[in-house]
């Protein structure tokens, strides 16, 4: 039977099928963060067990650092219990590890890519829905739980179902001021956050070639949005141009040898697929959300809908909006530009292509926040850095950050955020925060005007 | 955390709201312990509905109110959706629930779910919305809820379901095993596997 992109990947790494049970998957790469790996750690103490492919597993801190004087110790003593727990772990488990300040060091998920570690073909998972995010260079990769960080520990192996198939599929042209990001809200708006559930979806597509690798990797970030278990895009020059000679990329015979698998990546013709969803780029708008899930968005330009269900009210109370109501020329408190969706370069060459020559509003609080150091290092080098200066932002240094304000950076309760994060939950930058998912292009006009604003007026 | 699992038969808290998220069952602020305190997450589950602002007791949140009680929470659609934190499963297992039930479930929540002995039952939409009238109407009508079955049955209205539960994984739960277990004993077949892609 010919076979998905998926299928490919998934066949070449089971180890066996477990009768009338799960399959058991190896995995080729294991990330670890600080939050979600403490517990798995203690597991593998209790059992009196060693990592069984230590070199397979990659740490670093990311969710719980703070974003300025990193050099310093951490001063909140719980999240550097938890960093601390880390250093710990990773010393005496003998994985690789990227501390605070280590030149590496970042957001997992923009790491991964960005040092080569995360490469087409490989099963990859972490203990963090966003680890979807990978897909986009062609690889199985999920989110799991702590449990299951502790069977990868043990066994380099996980169980799991294999999920159902689907393909998006966006032809067409992206209009101007249309980002990845757009992309990803559009489908979540159309799919609601449960419908790709049960699903590994295969992005497709001429909109979908025609996207940067750092676009792709925002568009496969925001898969588990949606609800489906990963998201991927078959690998392609796009693909290879961005790993060549990255740290972790093979090199030399083993590169070309590896292109000549990668290029075997990709769904069969006539392969089937258990659901298939078409959209056309030409209907996609700069988008903003309105509610507390992430399906909950509109194009920027329409009015909020109206919803009759007691979730779809509590949501709109909780964000102080009114059915029928635009939000355009809403006054907004804060910006924040990075986490794993948005933390790329392209993501601050971007804002910075709208903020140039203009200045932020006095009334918004703006955290910038690099999704890793050598990204920080590039915004400095491509004299991005000081543009944003003169526009009066500051480059903070690489984290997690506001995204789920698991550090210092929280919105305070009551607060607009025009975020380019993942999640607009109830409280996730801060407890009683009111959070507008949007593209950095939308975040960056909000930043000068200090409303929601369409950013095409600037473009 | 582990432990063997039959029959639970109980009343039930009904929590009808759609897309509750992980944010929600366990806020990020209680992400950093480094330990599995169950008595920690189960004492902040629900914690942003659950409390005011101000640390009171929320008294219009179900969980405070003592007529609802059990093992068993009953929950709207899409239930778990979200950060891939098993402290979501923790919470709900250690405030003492062993069963949720919704018409839909997470992928990620699901699994961390089962990992922590607490069983995901899946149910149709229908189903879920006479369970709600039930629990309603009665707060102590009755759930039951059979592992070796894979039934679940309202007493009250005596309407029943299958749910699905894949053999191995109800083996583990009726014993007591988890996946490590599993895993530890396929150590050659792990091995095997690497050397067969060893090229790769």
């Amino acid at each position: 039977m010919a076979r998905t992109l998926f299928d490919k990947i998934w066949d070449a790494h089971v180890v066996q099928q477990v009768k009338e049970g799960p399959t058991q998957l190896y995995i080729d790469r294991l990330y670890c963060h600080e939050v979600t790996s403490p517990q798995a750690f203690d597991g593998m103490r209790a059992r009196g067990l060693k990592c069984f492919r230590p070199d397979r597993i990659f740490c670093m801190p990311d969710h719980n650092i703070p974003t300025h004087d990193q050099d310093k110790p951490i001063e909140e003593p719980v999240s550097k219990r938890q960093v601390d727990a880390l250093d710990k772990n990773a010393l005496e488990f003998g994985l690789n590890y990227f501390p605070i300040m280590h030149p590496k060091n970042g957001i997992i998920h923009v790491v991964g890519p960005e040092q080569g570690l995360s490469l087409p073909g490989m099963t990859i998972v972490c203990g963090d829905s966003h680890t979807s995010t990978h897909g986009a260079m062609g690889a199985v990769a999920f989110g799991i739980g702590t449990s299951e960080v502790e069977m990868v520990l043990a066994s380099q192996c996980i169980l799991q179902t294999k999920p159902k198939s689907m393909r998006i599929t966006i032809d067409g042209v992206l209009s101007k001021g249309v980002t990845a990001k757009d992309v990803a809200l559009y489908m979540m708006m159309k799919m609601t956050t449960s419908g790709a559930t049960g699903f590994f979806v295969e992005y497709a597509g001429s909109a979908i070639r025609s996207l940067s690798m750092e676009g792709r990797l925002t568009l496969c970030n925001l898969s588990i949005e949606m609800g489906a278990r990963g998201g991927m895009i078959a690998p392609d020059e796009v693909t290879f141009e961005y790993l060549k000679g990255r740290a972790y990329s093979p090199k030399g015979e083993d590169w070309d040898k590896s292109v000549a698998y990668w290029k075997t990546l990709k769904s069969e013709d006539d392969a089937v697929f258990d659901k298939e969803v078409v959209f056309d780029a030409a209907d996609i708008q700069p988008m903003i959300t309105y509610g507390t899930n992430p399906g909950m968005g509109m194009k920027i330009t329409e009015c909020i809908p109206n919803g009759d269900t007691p979730s779809f009210k509590k949501s709109l109370d909780y964000m102080g909006f009114k059915e029928g109501e635009s939000l355009l020329g809403k006054k907004i408190n804060y910006v924040f530009l990075g986490a794993c969706t948005n933390g790329r370069i392209e993501d601050f060459r971007m804002f910075a292509s709208i903020v140039k020559g203009k200045k932020k509003a006095d009334h918004v609080t703006a955290w910038l926040v690099p999704g890793s150091w050598p990204v920080k290092k590039q915004i400095e080098a491509e004299g991005l850095e000081k543009i944003l200066n003169e526009a009066g932002f500051e480059v903070r240094q690489p984290g997690c950050s506001a995204c789920l304000a698991m550090n210092d950076d929280k919105i305070p309760s009551g607060k607009y955020a025009v975020s380019t994060s993942n999640r607009n939950f109830e409280g996730r930058q801060g407890p009683g925060s009111r959070t507008l998912l949007a593209s950095p292009l939308v975040a960056a006009a909000a930043a000068i005007t200090g409303v929601i604003t369409d950013p095409r007026d600037f473009m | 955390m582990k432990q063997k699992f039959n029959i639970i038969s109980s009343t039930c808290v009904p929590l009808p709201l759609e897309n509750v998220d992980t944010d929600q069952i366990i806020p990020a602020r209680f992400l950093k312990a480094t330990t599995r305190d169950e008595h920690f997450f189960g004492d902040n589950l629900f914690r942003d509905w659950r409390y005011l602002p101000d640390g009171s007791l929320n008294p219009d949140f179900v969980l405070n109110n003592p007529v609802y009680s059990g093992e068993i929470l009953v929950a709207g659609k899409n239930f778990g959706s979200g950060s891939s934190r098993e402290h979501a499963a923790w919470a709900i297992a250690g405030y003492g629930f062993r069963v949720v039930v919704s018409s839909f479930f997470a992928d990620i929540h699901k699994n961390n779910e089962l990992n922590n002995f607490v069983l995901p039952v899946v149910v149709s939409d229908g189903f879920l919305k006479e369970l709600f009238d039930t629990i309603y109407a009665n707060p102590k009508a009755i759930v039951e809820v059979n592992v070796s079955e894979q039934t679940i049955t309202n007493k009250s209205t005596g309407h029943s379901e299958q749910f699905e539960l894949n053999a191995y994984k109800k083996h583990c739960l009726m014993n007591g095993l988890d996946d490590i277990d599993f895993l530890l004993s396929q150590k050659d077949k792990i091995e095997e596997w690497e050397n067969n892609n060893a090229s790769k």
